[in-house]
């Protein structure tokens, strides 16, 4: 009896050694048990709450993708996008177009792969010739939201009946049709919709979550921290900075292009608005808001900040629905001055030093009972 | 090749343990650096054999540190080539040139200011196959470091970061290891604390370029001596015979053009 319960002790144990470490926050029993507890409570959400807001929570969802991949490749690697609704955008589009080509589950199924491997793709080729030709810091920045830019410019101009490939009108500023998730072989499968689309995302989100937690406690995030804090230095001890830099972009390239699939998916449409200069802003204010070096932070202010918007686009009172977006400025602007590492980094360094000094008084009360002795 | 064998013969025995080898393991081969108009280095024939322990001295722009940014490629040469182990190293990426068996420590401290002393020397060892624990806690030692192991680096002093630049370059364990200033900063005791630990390594058969102003410290780790001057050798030698030099000292003094 008692030797299985110290095998499911001992595994639970490496998993947990695989998901803790000096590069994330939350490395406790109390951490784990409340994480559990959040996915408890959001699988439990859709039993209590309406339909209507079930579906808003899936979107944020769907966006909480693109903050994933921010926080990585800039908080732990130090490369700020701006960009990266560039790959969300171009997996979306890429999965409507095959979608509506081959409309049959296995399409929808080819369309997902498809369209997460275009949008890899995408971010694997601007990652290599902005890293090998040595594109840096805030160039990376400016490149990426020019990259952005373009692809709006571009999908603006393509409303004209010329601009389809097969069945798909890509449609301008009108937009695309998407077909919906499904999941299954031949004909027809299981179309993820509503609550269903829901779960499904909320266990993509848990997947990537860990799997990130993973990846960054892991030598490689050793590697990749050590980049973000001096690539010069790191060079010097053999590490290929580029290639390195180039992988980590990739796979946020990856995160974004599963986010923009289920976005798409989400409201069976999408619009070049999606690599807009407003839409590309956002996954910058929900990471510095939740803070860079914290997934979940970066996650949590996804929610909370898209859910804000919600409710005031349709206007509280006398304010007017226009104020959402100064609001949300004014939160980034706060958080910036106040907490510059963003909320979660910043709330559990509080946390630790609070500890520590608890800790020192202990230690110091006992010399002093010693030296009464 | 003009490493004459009976100096090495009243070296300390520790020579004899790597046989007083003169397997020649970096070599430069008519290595130029211009900066526009102005020769760094000038077509310099550097070379030192298997475990040897060679300084580089010089005056303020003589062209040393630019000699080891060549050598580590934070440079291209303008001319010339230059030979690691065997290995021609001119047209290899630095993180490439580290793979042959090259470490180095640059002139001002670049430790990872916001990971812990552990975590520092964990970057550069994750890349090596060697045990990652016992590394860690002899390298620790080594660099008296062992009561900082959990500190951030940021908070260290100069000289503790000076100590921590050099375990992480060890970590790697090159067959060659190149420090610029390695005890710039340094109160006494510090620099005889790396005065030791680099005996200590050499003892181990480990060949270093140490690239120093501080003459006291040259003579307590070095047998042989290479003067640059002008971005050329000015001299090469024993220790002693060097220190004796009218022209080195006058080049030193800046009475020499």
């Amino acid at each position: 009896m008692s030797w299985r319960v110290d095998a499911e002790a001992s595994m639970v144990d490496r998993l947990r050694g695989r998901l803790e470490g000096p590069n994330t926050y939350g490395n406790s029993r109390l951490f784990w048990a409340g994480f559990a507890i959040v996915v408890a409570a959001f699988a439990a959400y859709p039993q209590l709450v309406g339909v209507y807001t079930v579906i808003q929570t899936s979107r944020y969802f769907a966006l909480a993708f693109l903050a994933l991949s921010l926080s990585f490749i800039w908080g732990y690697a130090g490369v700020l996008s701006f960009g990266q609704v560039a790959f969300f955008g171009v997996a979306a589009y890429t999965f409507g177009i095959i979608g509506l080509n081959f409309g049959s589950a296995t399409g929808i199924m080819a369309a997902l792969v498809g369209a997460i491997l275009v949008g890899t793709a995408v971010a694997a080729l601007v990652g290599y010739f902005m890293f090998y030709g040595g594109v840096r810091d805030t160039y990376v920045t400016i490149m990426t939201l020019v990259i952005a830019l373009v692809l709006n410019t571009f999908m603006a101009q393509t409303a004209g009946s010329e601009w389809a490939i097969g069945a798909a009108q890509l449609g301008g500023f009108n937009g695309m049709d998407i077909p919906s998730l499904t999941l299954g072989i031949g004909q027809s499968g299981l179309v993820l919709e509503r609550v269903a689309f829901y779960y499904a995302l909320l266990g993509a989100l848990v997947v990537a979550y860990l799997g990130l937690r993973a990846l960054v406690n892991s030598s490689f995030g050793m590697t990749m921290v050590a980049v973000r804090e001096d690539e010069a230095r790191t060079a010097t001890f053999g590490y290929n900075v580029p290639f390195i830099k180039l992988v980590v972009f990739t796979i946020g390239g990856a995160l974004a292009a599963v986010g923009g699939v289920f976005y798409g998916s989400w409201g069976n449409y999408i619009d070049p608005t999606v690599f807009g200069i407003a839409f590309a802003a956002l996954p910058v204010v929900w990471v510095s808001v939740g803070g860079r070096e914290s997934l979940l932070g970066a996650m949590g202010a996804t929610i909370l900040i898209e859910r804000m918007r919600t409710e005031l686009s349709s206007g509280i009172g006398p304010i007017g629905s226009e104020w959402a977006l100064v609001i949300v400025g004014g939160l980034l602007l706060g958080v910036i001055l106040f907490m510059p590492a963003g909320v979660v980094p910043t709330v559990a360094d509080r946390i630790d030093r609070l500890r520590s000094r608890r800790a020192d008084n202990a230690r110091s009360t006992t010399p002093t009972e010693e030296a009464v002795e | 090749m003009s490493t004459p064998q009976d100096i090495n013969v009243r070296q300390r025995p520790a020579v004899a343990a790597t046989g007083g080898s003169t397997d020649t393991i970096l070599s430069t081969a008519r290595l130029t650096k211009n900066f526009g108009g102005l020769t760094a280095v000038d077509g310099v024939e550097f070379s030192v054999s298997e475990g040897e322990l060679r300084c580089l001295i010089g005056p303020n722009g003589a062209g040393k540190s630019t000699l080891l940014e060549l050598i580590t490629g934070q440079l291209a040469p303008s001319e010339g080539d230059i030979y690691f182990d065997g290995t021609d190293l001119t047209d290899l990426d630095p993180h490439e040139r580290i793979d042959t068996g090259i470490s180095v420590k640059f002139q001002s401290p670049h430790v990872y200011e916001d990971l812990t002393v552990e975590q520092n020397l964990q970057v550069p060892l994750q890349r090596t196959d060697r045990d990652i624990e016992s590394v860690l806690s002899t390298t620790l030692e080594q660099i008296s470091l062992v009561e900082q192991a959990d500190r951030r680096a940021g908070d260290l002093s100069h000289g503790q970061q000076q100590r921590l630049e050099i375990g992480m370059a060890i970590t790697l364990d090159p067959k060659l290891m190149l420090l610029d200033e390695p005890v710039a900063g340094m109160s006494v005791e510090e620099t005889g604390e790396i005065a030791a630990l680099i005996r200590s390594l050499h003892d181990e058969g480990m060949a270093f370029v140490v690239v120093e102003h501080d003459m006291e410290f040259v003579r307590e780790i070095s047998e042989q001596v290479t003067v640059l001057n002008q971005g050329e050798i000015f001299r090469q030698g024993p220790i002693e015979e060097i220190e004796a030099d009218e022209a080195v000292r006058r080049i030193y003094l800046g009475e020499n053009a």
